[in-house]
């Protein structure tokens, strides 16, 4: 690898440095990108959801193909769309806000986004093979037992897959965290950003590896004869249940905490004002990470636990309201008093305060278990869900990804239409969603292919359809911005927003080494500190050396792909043992290049001092 | 600069942890036994939850003996030891009486395997508890078969570690790997210490 | 209050929550309301606050340059919405937990002269995709249709045959899910006006999940207690009128006897027909009519209920024979209490004890008697095969 960066290259060779890339901001691209094609692909899948209960009784799509679009819906927003474009983000911004070179293992990094994207390549690959996964997201056994062709296998499987890598994705940003901070950086100054990704990465840890047991007593069951969820053969399919909830719970809170850490960015920078109550907002995230850990049942109030479960962890549900409060209030009142900028990402971190105000709202009704008898697995979940996961985590996404775009590629999106963008999605969203609340409450359970004439649930099934549309027009819009802004807008300077973090200390994008010389950190807000008190440029903390870089690599291309190839045989191998040859294949490739990372010493290499002097400036673009 | 890292002269008091990378590792590979804990913690719960479901088959108290058992507990213990020794040698930085410990630690592991191998066969043959039996014997299996498969991958790890090292001695950058999988095997044993607890005793006495 | 009148507008009396006609939705309507208030109360207080924040502090004109004070926080602001939050949720942790309990509450109620109560048990069975009722120590069974005394609580014990389901009549009580191991749920339910409430199925179970429906069918208790004493005289014997009718009978017991049971024994694979002429819909979600059921029996719900098990059963049958079963099927109603009664405001009261009497002290006695009936039935099945 060429110690110089970026010149103009052929397709081959910027594939090549794609699949190899070991450093934090592409893969963070990769990441971006892998999530936003999965966000479209579940999008459309909500859209044909949707079409389909645009009128009673309706025949658009069938039955089998409804359950299989649901399924995948969910399924791909997210583990596959969701999570990841999350994940991109702390991937780009993160190392640089606390002013790291790179994340504390780059070649787990890069591994992390191999096995997810293949994994979620795995999940998809069963529209082709006769029939996707249909026995909804949350698979509950024993249907998901029952469920003929391989779609669950395919579901277990590359869920399995995505989940490892994830897995690798939690533990790399937390051993960053704790030890590649810049000198100064001490904790109770990392930027909000930076204090969830940590949080969202320990509930990772310790969330995922109940999903992959869970997922891993599936496959046994559907693969190889086991019984832990076939009810005639003394299996107990409560345990599927608990497992996957105890796995989910936290899921939310891994999806809605770095949201929050996005909007403490966005919501100070364009109000000029530092973050009102900071130690607080880190408390709070603590705590509801804490909590989460003990709500899971509560999407299990009608299974029959009974009502001493029911109600201790009803009040445990009800209390995460109060850190959730304490966040809402603590974005209000730093506003308060500031002038605020109506840029794109602050509409959305704006819409996003009564959305999921809305949300948190309908989440404590939900918590109360016996109200939730009414409420469980009809349209008000729905409803309820899609406040928090759309009003929160789709926004906080929009609007991290808008800010953060000129760190990622060097440009500013184009306001105008982001504004058309977000105010198509924004009522476009609570079209689809409000009347959803009344829907449920009326009587309409979740996941009905069909809903029958004559009950009063016409209208609204109308309107949430319009709504839909609306969303996905927003959307499009998007995606042509992207395009145009590519095409058309000027390069970005280092710091286009007026920013407080360290991530605008450097170029856009920034150098391959990120920071020449680390900076020195002074306090909350470096670069707001340096403008306000100093000559507006971070101070380095140590004299100009060489950089220490590690090497790219094909391996985790390779491992992930052994991996699949290995899921693969596994599925077919009921069919015929032949495809135990292909699991065999794929298991010697993964195993194979583990060993070969393990054999060969891989030391880096080092950027030499006079090649950094030559190079301009770097901070400031 | 690179080479120092490979150089086996003037260590530091902790090799493992004397890099950058050193450190990360230690930390991230301590974060990666947090995730393997909740791993092993469901396996337990849902083996908690169908011990009893076995049917027609054999019952825990008819089924298990401790005294092969113990055999083995005994042996992964003494393993988990004999790694600290490689480990005590690898900070004095003498490459082959670490080797010899971690030779002796690998021995001890596949006897402990083996062992488990000859367990499940007799279960199989003798009792007619397959995995396919009944719900108890599928979480049954599970448990002590994903502890037993990751011995094997422990024991693969050390091998590889051992041969590729074996003629250049100890240094600061593959002292982290040592020292890492050998945290790993410590894991696995307090693992086994909790599967002979509450499978084998807590089968034999319920 | 007013939201209360706002909500209950909303959805069709038979089926929206909003429209409580039990006990058990009235508790829950009661506690939604409670919580609706306190939510929207915080919504309105966080909304005045946004509102007021983003009029007075958008950036003006001129105010480029202008940085606004840097505050750390406020000790009292953060105190503040964080015990006023607390309180709020105090206030509503006390019904919730009462209610939590209360609301799955099958023992015995006992009034205030210290007499228990008799209660009426019905062990209900969901399977892919349709209900069956068993009523407890009457000898009576019924599929879809769900007959129920009002006035009184009715005690539900549900189990399931293959998935997860979950039992929901919105109108009378919160759900409950049906497992197929495990624990046993039990709930109870009631009706306080006579009348046909629709119920769901409301988790997940397949292709035809939404076609799952079954109804609550609420009639006086007088009346209950007639419907009970004539479904008690089902028997397969009963010849129908119509000469029509009498060979449909044929082609029944020929094609279909041996999956669908008529009178209380013994289960078989499909759903009870006893009173398949008073059903309100045919397979739970279709009109009721002689066109659908002829369908129905013809293309064996294979479109309009996918995935339904009878599309494994093997039989074929002429259009003649078509219509002469489904004329016999639509001559079941053995009883003069149908969903018409749920509907007349005709109220008949009975304290029904000699239906719930009967099943204490007879207990032995029935459980031999349904013996008998189902050695009888399976005479007659060997027979047929004969």
């Amino acid at each position: 690898m060429s110690t110089t960066a970026t010149k103009k290259a052929g397709f081959g060779s910027v594939l090549w440095d794609y699949l190899t890339t070991v450093d934090h901001k592409k893969i963070g691209i990769l990441y971006v990108f892998g999530g936003f094609f999965f966000f479209i692909l579940g999008g459309l899948e909500a859209m044909l959801v949707r079409i389909q209960l645009v009128q009673p009784d309706n025949d658009f799509v069938s039955a089998q193909f409804y359950n299989e679009l649901m399924t995948m819906h969910g399924t791909t927003m997210i583990f596959l769309a969701a999570m990841p474009l999350l994940i991109g983000l702390m991937n780009v911004a993160m190392p640089l806000q606390i002013g790291a070179r790179d994340v504390a293992f780059p070649f787990v990094n890069a591994l992390g986004f191999w096995l997810f994207l293949l994994g979620g390549i795995v999940v998809n690959i069963s529209w082709f093979t006769g029939g996707a996964p249909d026995a909804g997201w949350t698979a509950y056994a024993p249907l998901s037992i029952f469920s003929e062709g391989h779609g669950l296998d395919y579901y277990s499987i590359g869920l399995q897959i995505t989940g490892f890598g994830t897995l690798m994705g939690g533990i790399n940003f937390l051993a960053t965290v704790i030890t590649m901070r810049a000198p100064g950086m001490t904790m109770m100054r990392m930027p909000l950003f930076s204090w969830t990704t940590f949080i969202a990465s320990i509930l990772i840890l310790f969330a995922f590896p109940a999903l992959t047991v869970g997922l891993f007593l599936l496959t046994f069951d559907r693969l190889f004869g086991a019984n832990f969820f076939d009810p005639s053969m003394g299996g107990n399919v409560v345990i599927w249940e608990h497992l996957f909830w105890i796995f989910g719970h936290p899921e939310v809170y891994i999806l809605i905490l770095p949201a929050f850490g996005i909007f403490s960015e966005v919501i100070p920078t364009f109000s000029k004002k530092r973050l009102f109550g900071y130690s607080s907002m880190v408390f709070a995230t603590v705590l509801i990470a804490f909590l989460g850990f003990m709500v899971w049942a509560h999407h299990m109030f009608t299974v029959g636990l009974g009502p001493i479960a029911n109600s201790i962890f009803a009040i445990a549900t009800m209390a995460i309201a109060v850190p959730t409060g304490i966040k809402i209030f603590n974005w209000l009142f730093t506003m308060w008093g500031g002038t605020i900028r109506f840029t794109s990402p602050m509409l959305f971190a704006l819409g996003f305060i009564p959305s999921f105000t809305i949300g948190g709202m309908t989440g404590v009704m939900l918590g109360a278990a016996a109200a939730d008898f009414q409420y469980h697995d009809t349209y008000f979940v729905i409803a309820h869900f899609h406040y928090v996961i759309v009003g929160g985590t789709v926004f906080g996404i929009f609007a991290g990804i808008i800010y953060w775009w000129p760190k990622m590629f060097g440009k500013v999106l184009n306001e105008k239409l982001n504004h058309w963008f977000f105010w198509l999605f924004f009522i476009g969203f609570h079209l689809t969603f409000f009347v959803q609340h009344f829907l449920g409450l009326m009587g309409m359970p979740r996941r009905y292919w069909v809903f029958l004439e004559g009950q009063g649930l016409d209208l609204f099934n109308l309107i949430s359809t319009i709504g839909a549309f609306f969303m996905a027009a927003g959307t499009i819009l998007f995606i042509i911005n992207m395009i145009y802004t590519q095409a058309k807008a000027p390069q970005a300077s280092g710091d286009p927003w007026d920013g407080r973090t360290l991530e605008w200390a450097v170029s856009s994008p920034p150098p391959y080494y990120n920071f020449k010389q680390l900076p020195l950190v002074r306090g909350l807000d470096p670069l707001w500190i340096e403008k306000t008190e100093g000559n507006g440029k971070m101070q380095p903390a140590e004299p100009l050396d060489d950089i220490h870089m590690p090497n790219s690599s094909i391996l985790p291309f390779v491992m992930s792909l052994g991996l699949s190839i290995a899921g693969i045989g596994i599925i077919y191998q009921v069919d015929n043992p032949m495809w135990w040859i292909v699991a065999v294949i794929g298991f010697v490739i993964f195993f194979g290049s583990m060993a070969v990372r393990s054999l060969k010493d891989d030391l880096g290499y080092h950027i030499p001092k006079e090649e950094l002097e030559k190079e301009g400036d770097g901070s400031n673009g | 600069m690179a080479n120092d890292l490979l150089k086996s002269t003037n260590l530091p008091q902790d090799p493992e942890r004397a890099t950058l990378e050193g450190k990360n590792k230690f930390l991230g590979f301590w974060f990666f036994l947090g995730g393997e804990t909740v791993l092993f913690a469901s396996l337990f719960g849902t083996y908690l939850a169908l011990k009893n479901s076995h049917l027609d088959g054999v019952p825990a108290n008819e089924l298990f003996g401790l005294g092969l058992v113990f055999a083995m507990t005994m042996i992964l213990l003494t393993s988990s030891l004999t790694s600290v020794y490689a480990m005590y040698h690898m900070k004095n930085n003498d490459a082959k009486k670490m080797n010899l410990w971690l030779i002796i630690t690998v021995l001890l592991g596949l006897s402990f395997l083996g062992l488990e191998i000859y367990e499940f066969q007799h279960y199989v043959r003798d009792y007619g508890h397959g995995f396919t039996t009944s719900a108890f014997s599928s979480a049954f299996y599970a448990l002590v078969g994903f502890h037993g498969a990751h011995v094997a991958f422990g024991l693969g790890w050390f091998i590889l570690l051992i041969v590729r090292n074996w003629k250049r001695g100890i240094n600061l950058y593959n002292a982290p790997k040592f020292y890492i999988v050998s945290l790993y095997w410590h894991f696995i044993d307090v693992v086994w210490v909790f599967i002979f607890t509450v499978v084998y005793l807590m089968g034999v006495v319920g | 209050m007013i939201l209360a009148l706002i909500l209950s507008g909303c959805g069709e009396p038979f089926l929206s929550a909003l429209r409580p006609k039990g006990q058990g939705a009235s508790d829950i309507f009661e506690l939604m309301i409670l919580s609706i208030a306190i939510m929207l109360f915080v919504f309105v207080v966080v909304m005045i606050i946004y509102v007021f924040v983003l009029l007075k502090f958008r950036r003006k004109k001129g105010q480029e340059d202008f940085i606004p004070e840097q505050i750390e926080g406020s000790h009292t602001l953060e105190t503040l919405w964080t015990v006023v939050p607390i309180v709020l949720l105090l206030i509503l942790a006390v019904p919730t937990v009462q209610y939590t309990f209360s609301l799955v509450d099958t023992d015995p109620q006992v009034s205030a002269e210290g007499e228990e109560e008799e209660q009426l048990w019905v062990n209900v069975t969901g399977k892919q995709y349709w209900w069956h009722f068993e009523y407890d120590g009457m000898d009576v069974t019924t599929s879809q249709d769900l007959y129920i005394p009002t006035d009184r609580k009715v005690y539900l014990s549900l189990h399931s045959e293959d998935v997860i389901h979950s039992f929901w009549v919105p109108t009378l009580q919160g759900k409950m899910d049906v497992n197929p191991t495990g624990n046993r749920n039990e709930i109870w339910i009631d009706a306080q006006e006579e009348g046909v409430y629709w119920g769901k199925c409301a988790e997940f179970c397949g292709p035809s999940h939404s076609l799952m429906d079954f109804k609550i069918i609420a009639v006086s208790p007088g009346e209950f207690e007639q419907w009970v004493n004539d479904m008690q005289q089902v028997s397969e014997d009963d010849t129908p009128e119509s000469q029509v009718a009498q060979a449909g009978q044929e082609v029944y017991a020929n094609n279909c006897m041996s999956c669908h049971a008529l009178g209380s024994s013994p289960n078989k694979i499909g759903p009870n027909l006893s009173n398949f002429g008073d059903r309100e819909r045919i397979a739970g979600v279709l009109e009721y009519n002689k066109e659908n059921l002829i369908e129905w029996i013809d293309t064996k719900g294979e479109e309009m209920k996918p995935g339904n098990l009878m599309t494994t059963a093997n039989y074929d049958l002429s259009d003649e024979e078509l219509d002469q079963v489904a004329e016999y099927l639509m001559s079941l109603s053995p009883s003069e209490i149908t969903p018409e009664n749920a509907e007349d405001g005709e109220y008949i009261d009975s304290d029904l004890s000699d239906l719930i009497s009967n099943q204490e002290e007879g207990e032995e006695g029935e459980g031999e008697e349904s013996e008998e009936d189902s050695e009888e039935n399976s005479e007659e099945e060997s027979e047929d095969s004969n």
